[in-house]
This record gives structure tokens, sequence and C-alpha cells, in this order.
């Protein structure tokens, strides 16, 4: 909680104590813990000197601005026109392999989630993806293996 | 670009990138550094080339060859032959698909011969994080001549006369919006760049923004000056996480040389930009949605008018432009009127980008003049259909727009044409389908993306969107009926007429265009229960021959629910009841006996 509050006060000083500021803390909120509390809503609402359901009514209308926990890196496989064209049902299906998760699910370890969005303007370039804001194209289901080992190995290298 | 002999430019767009351009850049750096020739060559990252198709793209300046699908292993052969010994590296020209010839120029490609290239004049040319190779090919002259020597009514009068109408969708007139915005008087006013695209098969504005970024902060403050703004404001979404950090760049280097800050070019004039972000809402990049989520509010909607010029950012005049309109506009202002309003159709002036994606040869970025007609773009620049199959549709206009199909393919493209065969401009999205494209499952798709980007405020688009998606995937079912379709065009029709924004206004275009355009299609779901293009999975059975089976059991053995049965050297037979169409049967026989009906 202590955390929180440091963190939804640094972000407001950064960025301002008005109405206009809300979008960007919040975006600064998922960027730091991958999705915004309802201890962090109640906290924004305080700094900003608004409703608490004012919070609520932004935060849950962005589909980047996520409620619930999240993994550390957010898989976004784009299901868009084109990708569906080009595929995206079989890297979706190797990365819940690959994960041994369903769509929409988060991994035990608390590492990666995976979750469809719309159209990543990489349409000429599909099956596109993104993890966290690192974009990836012309998915095939090897590719994507070999993408998420390099992330696993990165995690086990870090600790 | 003046010290160095020569130049290597190198794509840095995000498609090439993902391809390894980057190590193709280090690549060639370290083998220059070899030949100790890192003084007279160059390696330039640069934007998007357009041609994608064929990336990572290579190209040397000052002989203009265009290298193709270049792999960092072929760094040391480019140095040593191309720069060395002066002879091109053939085997890395392009060739052209029809004579087999290589041509190792792109003027003399057929994907760009076509093409004319104004908003996308930078692109693939410069480096788009150095601010001294945009002003080296006259980057911000036009905001100096405008400052300088014009009055913001001459500089409106010269956008007005250009005829240039906004990218962005609705072809607005640029200047008239302009001039309303200067118009109206008030403390603070505001111009703001619509960067959120993303509409389905859309990339221009990020090509654009990554490969082009002073050209938007210039026509920013050109805006400014125009309208009677000192702040401007990039909305841009954040899935484009190469361009927003080229943004960045742009913005701080254009401060530091005081093209952005107070006091521009010796006037009063002050004029700076911030970056706001999207959060994965489609629907904000509506204006008044976007305006309200640069508030910090939901991004849903309001009723226009006011229109943002009148009453838009903190109840300002706020004049909105979408990324394209604004390259546009330095050089209209160098060139002139004249100048850009001889290009293009009698009511729709200069070039428009495109995004060409789905099943054509060359997938990229293009930009014609208005009034090339669509079989040029797809035949001539796209190169055809993907694997010599048959052209079915193309969709303009993301999911406000329709599907054409091959009795439009001679028809000039502009605003108004487009309208009128039932789709639209749109952002500039084309997506190309083939004769495997099931053309109710495409409208079906769009209605899914349509359905879940709705921000849900009036009832016509959030309910009847999700009505029209529910009987779409009737018909895909086969379930569908005579009366469905009559329900189908009825409630389209109501939804246009009865939303609140243009996302609703517009949703029901991709049915509307695909039930006119192929109405056969719709029959044979609803009369005869099959998909033509055999996608739908409900209607396609998987069949075997008698005549070609010869009883291997192969197929029997991989299917996973048992539903072939048949003795050893006996024809099979497949169950149309357990069968659970996954299709491994036919991918296994290797005589060709089952077949999709
Ligand atoms: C649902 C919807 C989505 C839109 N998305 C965009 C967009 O991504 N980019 C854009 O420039 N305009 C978009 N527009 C159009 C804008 O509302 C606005 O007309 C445009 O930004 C004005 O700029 P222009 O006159 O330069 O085209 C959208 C409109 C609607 C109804
Ligand atoms: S038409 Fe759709 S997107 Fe537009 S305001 Fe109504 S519900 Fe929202
Ligand atoms: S399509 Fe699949 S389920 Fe149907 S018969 Fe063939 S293997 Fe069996
Ligand atoms: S359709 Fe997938 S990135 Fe555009
Ligand atoms: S990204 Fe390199 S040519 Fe388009």
């Amino acid at each position: 909680m202590a955390e929180v509050k440091q963190l939804v006060k640094g972000l407001a000083d950064q960025h301002g104590r008005t109405m206009e500021s809300l979008l960007p803390i919040l975006q600064g909120i998922v960027h730091q813990e991958q999705h915004i509390s309802e201890d962090a809503m109640v906290e924004v609402a305080r700094e900003l000197n608004i409703s608490a359901a004012q919070v609520y009514g932004t935060a849950t209308f962005y589909s980047f601005l996520h409620t619930k926990p999240l993994g550390k890196y957010v898989i976004r496989v784009c299901k868009t026109i084109t990708c569906m064209m080009h595929g995206k049902n079989q890297v979706i299906k190797e990365l819940e392999s690959v994960l041994k998760i369903n769509l929409g699910e988060t991994t035990h370890d608390g590492k990666f989630t995976l979750l469809e969005t719309n159209c990543l303007g990489q349409c000429h370039k599909g099956p596109a993806m993104l993890i966290n804001d690192e974009p990836y194209t012309e998915l095939t289901p090897e590719k994507v293996r070999e993408i998420i080992m390099k992330y696993k190995h990165q995690e086990i290298s870090a600790n | 670009m003046a010290k160095y002999k020569n130049h290597i430019l190198v794509c840095g767009g995000t498609g090439c990138r993902a391809s390894q351009g980057e190590e193709i850049v280090q690549n060639l750096g370290k083998v220059l550094e070899e030949n100790s020739l890192e003084n007279e060559v160059q390696v330039v990252r640069t934007g998007c080339f357009g041609f994608c198709e064929k990336g990572p793209v290579v190209k040397m300046v000052p002989d203009n060859t265009f290298y193709v699908q270049v792999t960092p292993e072929d760094a040391p052969e480019i140095v040593a032959e191309h720069l060395v010994k002066g002879r091109k590296v053939e085997r890395l020209l392009f060739t052209d698909p029809e004579t087999q010839e290589r041509v190792s120029e792109s003027k003399d490609m057929g994907f760009y011969k076509k093409q004319i290239r104004i908003a996308l004049r930078n692109c693939g040319f410069i480096n788009p994080e150095n601010i001294d190779e945009y002003i080296a090919r006259d980057g911000y002259a036009a905001l100096g001549k405008v400052l300088t020597e014009m009055t913001p009514e001459e500089a409106i009068k010269v956008i007005i006369d250009s005829g240039l109408r906004g990218r962005g969708g609705g072809g607005f007139p640029t200047g008239l919006k302009w001039e309303i915005t200067r118009k109206v008087e008030a403390e603070q006013k505001y111009v703001v760049c619509n960067a959120d695209e993303g509409d389905p098969g859309a990339f221009m504005d990020r090509s654009i923004l990554e490969g082009d970024p002073h050209a938007v902060l210039e026509a920013m403050a050109i805006n400014g000056y125009c309208t009677g703004a000192t702040k401007g404001l990039i909305y841009i979404r954040a899935e484009y996480p190469l361009a927003i950090s080229r943004l960045k760049i742009a913005i701080d280097q254009a401060r530091e040389y005081g093209l952005l800050g107070t006091g521009l070019f010796g006037t009063d004039y002050d004029f700076d930009v911030e970056l706001r972000y999207g959060a994965g809402a489609f629907v904000c990049g509506e204006e008044t949605s976007l305006i309200h989520s640069m508030e910090g509010l939901r991004g849903e909607p309001t009723v226009k008018p006011p229109f943002p010029s009148e009453s838009g950012y903190k109840g300002m005049p706020t004049n909105v432009n979408n990324v394209e309109t604004y390259a546009n506009i330095p050089v209209i202002l160098l060139e002139g009127a004249e100048w850009f309003s001889s290009i293009g159709t009698e009511k729709s002036k200069g070039t428009k980008v495109f995004a060409l994606a789905g099943k054509v040869n060359n997938v990229g970025l293009i930009e014609v003049p208005m009034g090339t007609t669509l079989r040029e773009v797809i035949f001539d620049i796209g190169g055809g259909i993907k694997d010599g199959k048959k052209f079915k549709a193309v969709q303009t206009g993301g999911p406000s727009g329709g599907c054409l199909t091959e009795k439009h393919l001679d028809i000039p493209i502009d605003y108004d044409n487009l309208i009128a065969c039932g789709s639209m401009m749109g952002s500039g999205g084309m997506i190309v389908m083939d004769e495997d494209d099931c053309m109710v499952s495409v409208a079906k798709f769009y209605l899914d993306f349509t359905v879940e980007e709705s921000c849900g405020k009036c009832a016509p688009c959030r309910i009847g969107n999700k009505r029209l998606y529910e009987m779409l995937e009737k018909l895909t079912e086969g379930k569908g009926t005579e009366e469905d379709l009559t329900l189908l065009r009825n409630l389209s029709n109501v939804i246009k007429d009865t939303s609140l924004c243009g996302l609703g206004q517009t949703s029901p275009n991709p049915v509307l265009s695909t039930m006119e355009n192929f109405a056969d299609e719709y029959a044979a779901h609803v009369h005869d229960g099959k998909c033509p293009a055999g996608q739908c999975k409900s209607l396609m059975q998987y069949v075997i021959s008698d005549e070609k089976c010869i009883g291997c059991t192969l197929c029997s053995r991989v299917c996973p629910v048992d539903a072939i049965t048949g003795d050893k050297k006996e024809p099979h037979l497949i169950s149309q009841e357990t069968c659970i169409k996954c299709g491994a049967c036919y991918e296994k026989c290797k005589f060709g006996a089952i077949s999709i009906q």
C-alpha cells in the first residue's frame, strides 16, 4: 500500500494533478505494475481530488489499462483480419502450448500473459504480436517458440 | 549528407527492423571499418521504403542501386563488390516477375513507376533521427517562409487553394478547417495531430511518423501560426513504440534548434508540442473521443456540432488533423497551391498513401495520385494476386468501408467515387482478397471488430451491431434464412441512420457492400447451405472419392474422432455427423482422394 502511494504521488508530481493528468498517471501505473489495483485507483482519486468512480470509469474504458494483475510480459497477438488470413490461429495455438496456458491467462510463475488485441498496424507483415513494447512480425509457430525461449532464458539468467 | 562520398541507406522501418535490419547496419559498419572506409561511406537508418514485401531493403547512394531481401551476412559482399570494386551485387537486385530481368534502380520497378511521393517524400531517404538531414531536404523552410513572409490568412489561402482534404477519413477541406479555427476568438487554442491509426489494414501514419517525424512537427507549427494556437498535442497510439521514440527524439532536436519553443525564426511566435498516448481504444481516433481521452475521460464521442474547431480540448478551439494531412502541408507551402492542385482529380487533389496488405504480391506502403485506379494499384504496383489466384475483392476504408470487386477496378480512386461505390477512402488501408476468402465471413469479421470497439454510449451501435454479428454468424453456420437477409439490410440502415458517431454510422458498410456485390455468395449460404469459398467450417464437408481412394487406411488412422470407416484396400467413407472438420485426413491422403465440398 505504501509503495502504491509512493508511486502515485511520484506520477502526480511528474504529470500534474488535473483531470488531464489522469490518463498519463494510469498509464504510468500500468507501466510499473502491469495493472491498476483498487488501492491504486483510490490513491489516484485522492491525489487528484476526484471521485474513485471517475478513476474507475476511465481505467475500465481502455483495453491497455488493466484492472486485473497481469504477467511481467504481456503478449498481445493481433487477431484482426489480415493477421487472421495469415494464420494467427496457429501462432496462438503454439503460444498456448509453449506457455501451457489458454488465451487470456497468465502463467503460474506470473511471467507471461497471453492476450489478443486488434490491429497493430503491422498488417503487411502479419501475423504480428507485441510483447510489452516490442513488436514481432511475420510469425510462424517456430519463430514464436524461439522468441518465448529467448524471454525464458533472459528470466533465468536474471535470477 | 555532404561530407561522405557514399551513403548506404538501410531501411529502419518496423517491418525491416523485425527482419534483422539492425544487424545489417551493424555488420555494414564493421565491414566498412575493416576496409578503412568508415570516413567515406556513411550508413544511414531511414524510414520505410514502402517495398516491405521484399525487405530488408538497402539503397546505395549516389548510384541508387536498390538491394532487396538483404541479410546481415550480405554486408561483406556489398562492401567488397559494390563499394570497392564498383560492381553491383546481382543476386540482391530485384527481379522483375514478368521479364525475369534484374532491375537495379527503384524508378524502373513496377512497384514505384506509378507512384508520386509527396507525403512520403522523405521516407526512405533520410535518417529520421537526425534533424540535419530533414533540414537538408528543405525541412523547416516552409515554417520559416510562413512565419517571416506570410500572414496567417495568406498561408491559409494557399492551403484552401491547394484543395487538400483531410486524410484521416472524412475528407474535410483542410484549409477551411483552419480558417474556422482561426475565426473563433479564444484565450488559448490548440492544434492536435491525430495519430491514433487503428483501422485494420492501416499503417500509413505509423510509417510517416517513423520515417519523417519532423514533417509533422513542422506542419503543426504552421497550423498553430495560422490558427492562432501556441500549443500542439500529438495523440499517438501506444501500440507504436518506434514511432513514439522517433517523435520524442524529433521534438528534442527541434527544441534544441529553436524550431519549437519560443520566438521561432526570430518572430514573437511561440509554439511547442506535447505527446499524449492512447491506451488501446479504436474509437479514440474519432476526434471528439480523442479530445475526451486527452482530458482524462472515457474516450466516448459527443454530438457535433459543436465541432472541435469551435469547442474542443478544455472547451477551447482545437484544430484536429491527421498525420498524413500534416505531412502534405510543408511541401504545399513551398511548391504552391497550383502545383498541388494540378495533381489528382477534380474534387480530390494531390496524392493518397495506401497500405497494401492481404493476398497481393507486393505488400507495403504506396503513394499514388488521386484518380489512380484500383487495377493500377493492385496489379501494376501491387504485382497482382499471390500464388496466381484470382482477385476477388479489395476492402478499403477499414470497418467504415466496404468490399469492392472486379467491376470497380477501373474507377479512379477519390473520396467521392469510393463513397458512390458503397465504400470509403478511410485512412488508406487496402486489404486484397482472393477466391479463397468468404465474403460473409469477411463482413462478420469487421462486425466482430466493431462490436468490440464500440464505446457503448448509444444503443443502435452497441446493440445493433451485436445483432448484426449474430445474424452473420448464423449465416456462416448455414442456419440463415431469407428473412435474415432482409433483417440484416434493414437493421444496417437503422444503425447507419441513428448512431451518434462515425463509428456506428458506418459500421454496417462492410455488410451492405458485401450483400450488394456478392449477393450470390449470401444466397449460397442461405439456400444451398454452401460456402463457395470453402471457408465456413460448418458448411464444408470432407468427402472421399470412391475412385481415387485405394484404401490405404492412412486417413482413418489420423482422424481424431474415428469418423472414417472402411476396410483395407476398400474405399473409405467419412461420417459427416462425427467429423469435426479438422482437416487432418485431407492433409495426410497421398492420393488426393479427399476433397472439400
Ligand atoms: C471511429 C472513428 C475512428 C477514426 N480514427 C481516425 C484515426 O485513426 N486517425 C485519423 O486521423 N482520423 C480518424 N478519424 C477521423 C477523425 O474523427 C477526424 O475526422 C480526423 O482526425 C480529422 O483530420 P483530417 O481532417 O486531417 O482528416 C476517425 C473517425 C471515426 C468516426
Ligand atoms: S456510434 Fe458506437 S462508438 Fe459512436 S458513440 Fe455510439 S456507441 Fe459509441
Ligand atoms: S476432417 Fe478430421 S475429423 Fe473429419 S474425417 Fe478428416 S480427420 Fe476425421
Ligand atoms: S491486421 Fe494484424 S497488424 Fe493489422
Ligand atoms: S519497413 Fe522496410 S521497406 Fe517498409
